[in-house]
């Protein structure tokens, strides 16, 4: 490829960004040849926002103030930055937005699948980008940080995989949901093939995620000195019930789980690993997935909850496109409204009284492109 | 249309048969990246035309006309005609159907020439060894049908001259070149990628590539897109590796793969 070459990516990019430029500074002149420009665009591309006007306070526009709120990076599958500078440049994108956010969340969440392939440059890499967080952070793990060496250096860099902690009024657990039943010994796996295996969604080799019986128990104590009343949110990889096995978008001990739950008022589960809008209601319990910075997953053939809008299929000609950031607002009811901070697109709340009513109240915005 | 360019049509279809099976006997790994079959007719001495048939032996000059001149209607049916003889000389035993004559409201007399069809019943055995050489050919198989069969089955026509097991090397093929594709899909390296990235990474089971719904008008290209287009589109991007040329085995072998996990959706060309 010559040097003149430039993808349609690149040239889209540039483009965009010569038009945002001359918005910030416009007069009346100027005025008629940046809006010949974005027509264009947003003939080509359809129409899009700038990120600086993303992060709407939705709450409290409607005039109801959070009790706290917390923001979440997720999913960034970092591969060393000389091999891939792709996945890295979405993490920094990520880290700037909740940098930038007015006011500050409490802490920020990191969802997991920190690295691609659990290598120690990978690893390193991401802990070196989030220590650049204004905010505490709070690490959770995935199952790309953990399958090449158990999780070693990931405890090493980021202490225990599960742990609970009181914030403002609510108590909030983190659980290592990503454990599997041995499938490597039997078929004398090297690590690093056992990594590929986990990493990949469509093959049948690797076992289902498990919470498992240990940390359940764990759990269970926990939870036991919690009053019922207390408002409760658990931070877990996997989405914690059944969505598609094939692709491991699956807890297989998602019912324990849940019923360890069950006697508590509110409870709240944030996931990762699903690299989508999705939204559940089961009894008691919400569930929110959250965006990945790298790529957006396709919507399973079957599974999906019915609550759950889909966001629009992605412009694979963006490299950022249905990927993104995010927000809660933890309301004083301890209930979470999510903010999907959707690059390039117009942020959407999914609240928490649309899942509570069952989808009779405050619906998202519908898609327009739905997954077939 | 007459019987003579019927039969150049038959024959012609027998010919991608033919090669069919060529692949279907040895099916080697490599299938994608063998090259097909081609038929060298000698050259001619005179600088005439040499007109090859399709079961990839047979030839005919075709005095006075040179190579690169049109060949009129008329020569081209004597032609044709004159090959089909050569054929059924080689393979006496070869069933081909005499050609139905057309079904049209007005239906014209059709005239009688050329070869008539061996009358059923008369099959002679093949000279010499019932084993022929250089594998499979046009008349080997039908009499085993006709064995394997002992049921009541059509036969006497040239699909009817492949037994299940010839059917169960072509499905074998097809699923190896679905494989392969599959194998491409998942593997950076193979894709020509330079940062680590495979399709499987973000389409799972080969969701959402929509084989279905090509040609359709891509905006973002600016231009109707076939599935390759949109392949070598993300081959280009997220992969960063290089465009794939139209015939590589490796955008063959994915379009086959992409194709195959959609098995049973309605084609629906347009759709977005
Ligand atoms: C980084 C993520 C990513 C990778 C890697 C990727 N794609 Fe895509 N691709 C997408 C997204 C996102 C779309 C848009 C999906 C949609 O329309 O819902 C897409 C769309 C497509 C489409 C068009 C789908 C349609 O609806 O018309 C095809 C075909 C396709 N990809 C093939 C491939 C192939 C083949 C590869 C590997 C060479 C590949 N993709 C790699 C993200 C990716």
């Amino acid at each position: 490829m010559g040097n003149k070459f430039r993808s349609i990516e690149t040239k889209h990019h540039e483009e965009r960004d010569a038009f945002f430029e001359q918005l910030q500074r416009l007069d009346r002149r100027a005025f008629l040849r940046v809006a010949g420009i974005s027509a264009g665009i947003a003939a080509g591309m359809g129409l899009r926002t700038p990120h600086g006007f993303q992060l709407v306070n939705v709450a409290e526009a409607q005039g109801t103030k959070p009790r706290f709120s917390f923001a979440y990076i997720s999913d960034t599958h970092l591969y060393e930055q000389k091999l891939n500078d792709r996945f890295v440049r979405s993490i920094l994108k990520a880290v700037d937005d909740v940098n930038g956010l007015d006011p500050q969340p409490d802490f920020v969440l990191f969802g997991g699948d920190l690295a691609q392939l659990g290598q120690a440059g990978e690893l390193k890499l991401g802990a070196q980008i989030l220590k650049s967080v204004k905010a505490p952070v709070r690490m959770m793990v995935g199952e790309h940080d953990w399958f090449l060496d158990m999780g070693e250096l990931w405890r090493d860099l980021f202490g225990a995989p599960n742990y609970a902690f009181d914030h403002k009024g609510v108590h909030f657990v983190v659980l290592n949901s990503i454990h599997e039943k041995d499938f490597w010994t039997e078929r004398k796996l090297s690590p690093m093939e056992r990594m590929k295996i986990v990493a990949g969604l469509d093959n049948g080799i690797q076992s289902r995620f498990e919470v498992g019986n240990e940390q359940r128990e764990w759990m269970r104590q926990d939870l036991a000195k919690v009053d019922k009343k207390t408002p409760i949110i658990v931070f877990s990889h996997s989405p914690l019930y059944k969505y598609y096995r094939p692709w491991n978008f699956w807890t297989d001990d998602a019912d324990e789980v849940q019923a360890l739950l069950r006697p508590f008022e509110r409870v709240t589960v944030i996931h990762g690993h699903t690299h989508q809008m999705l939204s559940n209601q089961i009894g008691n319990i919400s569930f929110h997935g959250m965006l990945s910075t790298a790529w957006p997953w396709p919507y399973a053939p079957e599974g999906l909850p019915k609550l759950t809008v889909q966001m629009n299929r992605p412009d694979p000609f963006s490299q950022f496109d249905g990927c993104g950031d995010g927000r809660m607002e933890v309301t004083e009811a301890g209930l979470v409204n999510k903010l999907y901070n959707l690059w390039e697109r117009n942020p959407i709340t999914v609240r928490a009284s649309y899942l509570t009513s069952n989808g009779k109240q405050d619906a998202p915005p519908q898609t327009k492109l739905p997954s077939y | 249309m007459t019987f003579r360019m019927k039969l150049l049509a038959g024959m012609c279809a027998l010919l991608s048969f033919v090669g069919g099976v060529a692949l279907a006997t040895s099916p080697a790994p490599t299938q994608a990246t063998t090259e097909l079959p081609r038929h060298q007719v000698p050259a001619s001495k005179d600088g005439n035309l040499v007109v090859g048939m399709c079961d990839g032996e047979t030839s005919l000059e075709v005095k006075g006309v040179k190579e690169g001149q049109k060949l009129t209607r008329e020569q081209a049916m004597r032609v044709s005609g004159d090959l089909m003889d050569a054929w059924r000389k080689k393979n006496p035993d070869a069933n081909w159907d005499p050609t139905p004559p057309p079904v049209l409201a007005q239906a014209p007399k059709q005239p009688t020439q050329g070869t008539p069809n061996p009358p059923a019943g008369v099959q002679k055995p093949a000279v010499g060894s019932s084993v022929r050489e250089g594998g499979i050919t046009a008349d080997s198989g039908g009499k085993q049908v006709r064995k394997e069969a002992g049921v009541n089955i059509q036969d006497g026509q040239t699909y009817g001259a492949f037994t299940s097991r010839d059917e169960a090397i072509w499905a074998a093929s097809t699923e190896q070149f679905v494989k392969e594709g599959h194998r491409v899909f998942h593997d950076a390296e193979a894709l020509g990628g330079t940062v680590a990235i495979s399709c499987d990474m973000c389409h799972p089971d080969a969701a959402n590539t929509h084989p279905e719904t090509y040609p359709k008008y891509q905006v973002q290209l600016g231009r109707v897109a076939l599935l390759r287009d949109m392949i070598n589109w993300c081959i280009e991007n997220p992969v960063r590796g290089i465009p794939l040329a139209d015939g590589d085995p490796r955008l063959r072998a994915m379009e086959a793969y992409i194709y195959a996990q959609r098995k049973g959706t309605k084609l629906d060309y347009g759709k977005k």
